[in-house]
């Protein structure tokens, strides 16, 4: 086994060119052939790749899909986001605990099988949903979870239990998944269908360089990925550094609870994606593309992978392209291993180059000092596909959609207690009201803007507009009925920035723990007004001590919630400060001291009281 | 030549020169922002957060920030102090700090931040209580990681001047502890002479030298007269 290991390990790190910077890749390797990656491992790879174990073990320990631990050959992940628990998760869970007979985050036995949940993955229209290793199942009730186990018992194949696949390009045989992208209004920008393939790319490639950037900063295009970033000026800026190479990354992690746009856009439209990237490539001058997939998605990568392909073959990507002499660019698939943070484009960068991912110190900014110190466009799989649309129709056509500030269209998703959940393309300023009806939410009372890093709004909101001059939204877009507790919500959302959270600074790491012990206080009927200031105190210098967008939003279902539904926090928390801390209850706190010393109080303990008496 | 930039610092003119961070061009000038991750002779890492200053109103961490020509940076505000004070209280909750049995009391950098910055009663957050490792395998040293505040100076010690790559971070999120370079410390090539080790490396009593506690008497230990900062503002 020994002699075995070695040659493997060799092996796998010579397929990576022993570069430490691939690390996540050989990970990978490791994580799928053993289900772990152990001390051993740990060692041999790093002796290889000239790194240190303690640098090796710092990438395993990061990212939730890597394990020191033996994990089981089927690994289960329950999908454990806000809609997914409203749609009945934790029934599914109960099922799945039951009919493999092992409690939540453990393996069985036998080693075959691992139960666990794990952060969004993008199936919020379909819910509740899972990954059975790379395997999506959705639609989730305990019926179906007793036919899964069964199935997964007699076969040990996750591909076996796609029986039939979803709409549109999930039938593709390299596709294959029972995933529906629910597309329910197609705008003219990206969902339109009449795009003519490479349009955009032909017309760039017509021009100077100078001239598609000049053709972006027209357009106003704005980073579809939440920040909202001028996509010209963005360019520009890379563009305008002396550097040896230049990178143009597609950041493909969308982890934001709630949305999944991009997974529909990799499905419907990856040549669209993929064009844009290559007319960023164009512009900015870059021979080397890198899109960066979450690993929820990895069931999308045979495919992607074919496309890019096709598109070498079809001499779209690769040397002189299109014909155009002195054009050479192609891109890489990098494959995330389970992070949310890797959607910060700096901390995507470190993964990318096999690090953990944490977010850089910036200045210097990805434009200047990106992916391995070179100048590098970070941007989502929105903004390249409406790239690829504004070159072929022209800036004036894309502006004059949506706001002034706020050009084009927006894919949205929608998700929650609602009748259409799916995506729907509108222009930017479009109303949450009218939002909502499109969607078929008849009795809306909670809606959450953005995800839980966005803005929490009640009914008095409605005719708040979608645009970055109001209510600014990266796609997730949730709503939720009059049967919900607000306070469940943001407890929920907590949960998700405790897992999340990368750790590297002191206010993220430990404020949400914090925010999220505090909400149970209040929840319980414990909390004073005092209280709630101490929400809005520490909120405010999470916002203002973070280091990144992490830690700078994840206080804003906290605060959004305090603003907008100030009743449901009133009617838990006690009317008058009193001085006295609900919350303490000195005979608890006293419990174990009796109970070590052998003592009981007469006065406080009843039986102790009775037994005397008799 | 480089010209010079001005700029104020809760008005007070400072210059600096370019590429400098407000942290440098305030020690310059004797000017002292708390910090507790930055140590002179490391490179910044922005991490503790203890050094947030606004510059034009935006927040930053001054020990990465460059200095901007006229900008207005504000220090020692009122709001600013609430900040590090959570900051500071955060820090003591995450872990396991008991000032009266630590050997590092009255040497502790983050106690003498909590008494500079005026903490002197119980807090308002929870006490997070954590189950750390105590890693006692090394012959000379001793690593309580309750005591460790995640300032990653140790590890910056350990690969930029020992050269070694000791200490590293592992785990996420509240999680993330200092790890070390194999199975424990005793495995490592971890040597008392180490920079890493030194007792001015590590800002408090995590990283302790075996068979040498309890050495300073109570009355001489760094922060016993004066507040952490004095020798900055001495200058």
């Amino acid at each position: 086994m020994e002699i075995e290991l070695s040659a493997f390990v060799q092996n796998v790190c010579k397929k990576y060119g022993n570069d430490k910077s691939r690390l996540i890749d050989i990970l990978w390797e490791f994580q799928d052939r053993f289900g772990c990656i152990n001390g051993e491992m740990m060692d041999l790879i790093a002796k290889e790749i000239s790194s240190y174990r303690i640098d090796v073990e710092g990438v395993v320990s990061f990212y939730s899909f890597f394990s020191k631990e033996q994990k089981g050959k089927i690994i289960i992940r329950l999908c454990n986001d806000i809609v997914d628990e409203h749609a009945g998760m934790k029934k599914i869970a109960e099922t799945f605990s039951k009919e493999l007979g092992i409690g939540i985050g453990k393996t069985s036995a036998d080693g075959k099988f691992s139960l666990e949940y794990t952060s969004c993955i993008g199936m919020s229209d379909q819910a509740p949903a899972a990954l059975v290793n790379d395997v999506v199942v959705t639609n989730l009730t305990a019926e179906k979870v007793r036919e899964i186990v069964s199935s997964l018992k007699e076969n040990m194949d996750p591909s076996k239990l796609v029986q039939q696949t979803g709409d549109g390009n999930n039938f593709h045989q390299l596709i294959h998944a029972m995933v529906n992208n629910n597309i329910r209004k197609r705008g003219e920008v990206l969902l339109a269908e009449n795009i003519t393939p490479n349009a955009g790319l032909t017309k760039a490639l017509e021009k100077t360089p100078a001239e598609v950037l000049q053709e972006i900063t027209d357009s106003k295009l704005r980073g579809c990925g939440g920040a909202g970033f001028s996509t010209g000026m963005k360019w520009k800026m890379a563009s305008g550094f002396e550097a040896e190479r230049r990178y143009v990354i597609c950041n493909a992690d969308e982890g934001e609870p709630g949305t999944f746009k991009d997974r529909v856009l990799l499905t419907e439209r990856a040549n669209l994606v993929i064009e844009g990237m290559t007319i960023a490539g164009y512009a900015i001058q870059s021979q080397f593309g890198i899109l960066y997939l979450r690993a929820e998605y990895r069931y999308l990568r045979p495919y992607l992978e074919d496309v890019l392909e096709t598109r070498r073959k079809a001499g779209l990507l690769g040397k002189n392209i299109n014909g155009k002499t002195g054009f050479d660019f192609d891109i890489r698939i990098q494959l995330g291993a389970g992070a949310y943070i890797c959607g910060e484009e700096s901390a995507l960068i470190s993964s990318c180059e096999g690090l953990r991912g944490e977010p850089k110190n910036r200045p210097p900014f990805p434009v200047e000092k990106g992916y391995l110190n070179f100048p590098t466009v970070v941007n989502n799989v929105e903004t390249f596909a409406h790239a690829a649309r504004i070159l072929d129709r022209g800036a004036i056509w894309f502006a004059g959609f949506g706001t002034e500030k706020s050009a084009g269209t927006k894919l949205i998703s929608v998700s929650g207690d609602c009748e259409r959940p799916g995506i729907y393309e509108v222009p930017f300023g479009i109303e949450v009201a009218e939002l909502l009806k499109l969607a078929g939410a008849d009795r809306p009372a909670i809606i959450q803007v953005s995800g839980p890093s966005g803005k929490m709004i009640g009914r008095t909101q409605l005719n708040r507009k979608i645009c970055f001059e109001d209510l600014p939204c990266g796609g997730s877009f949730m709503t939720f009925s009059t049967d919900r507790n607000v306070l469940r919500i943001v407890e929920n959302f907590l949960e998700f920035f405790i897992e999340e959270s990368c750790g590297y600074c002191t206010p993220c790491r430990v404020g949400n723990t914090f925010l999220k012990q505090q909400i149970e206080k209040v929840m319980k009927g414990f909390a004073s007004k005092d209280d709630l200031q101490y929400l809005k105190d520490l909120g405010q210098t999470m916002k203002m001590t973070s280091r990144c967008g992490l830690g700078t939003t994840s206080p804003n279902p906290v605060l959004s919630s305090l603003e907008h539904f100030p009743i449901v926090y009133s009617t838990l928390v006690k009317q008058e400060n009193d001085g006295l801390e609900a919350g303490f209850n000195i005979q608890v706190a006293l419990e174990e001291s009796r109970r070590i010393a052998k003592r009981s109080s007469m006065i406080y303990d009843p039986v102790y009281a009775h037994n005397e008496n008799e | 030549m480089n010209k010079s930039v001005v700029f104020k610092i809760d008005g007070v003119e400072v210059t600096a020169t370019p590429g400098q961070t407000i942290m440098e061009a305030a020690d310059e000038a004797g000017i002292y922002i708390p910090r507790l991750c930055d140590v002179e002779g490391l490179d910044p890492q922005g991490s503790c957060r203890l050094c947030t200053v606004k510059v034009n109103g935006r927040s930053v961490s001054s020990c990465t920030q460059p200095v901007v020509d006229g900008s207005e940076v504000e220090n020692n505000t009122l709001e600013i102090q609430c900040y590090r004070r959570d900051l500071v209280r955060m820090l003591f909750h995450e872990g396991n700090h008991l000032c009266p049995i630590c050997e590092a009391s009255g040497n502790c950098e983050l106690q003498a931040m909590g008494y500079r910055l005026g903490i002197s009663k119980a807090t308002k957050f929870p006490y997070l209580q954590p189950v750390r490792p105590v890693d006692a395998s090394h012959p000379d040293i001793l690593l309580d990681t309750n005591r460790c505040i995640h300032c990653g100076r140790c590890i910056r010690a350990s690969a930029s001047v020992d050269g070694k790559h000791v200490f590293g971070y592992i785990g996420r999120g509240i999680h993330r502890r200092v790890g070390v370079n194999a199975e424990n410390l005793a495995k490592t090539d971890a040597l008392l002479e180490d920079k890493a080790i030194a007792s001015e490396t590590c800002p408090v009593g995590c990283i302790i030298q075996k068979r040498n506690g309890f050495c300073t008497p109570v009355g001489k230990r760094e922060f016993d007269h004066e507040p952490i900062g004095s020798s900055i503002e001495n200058s």
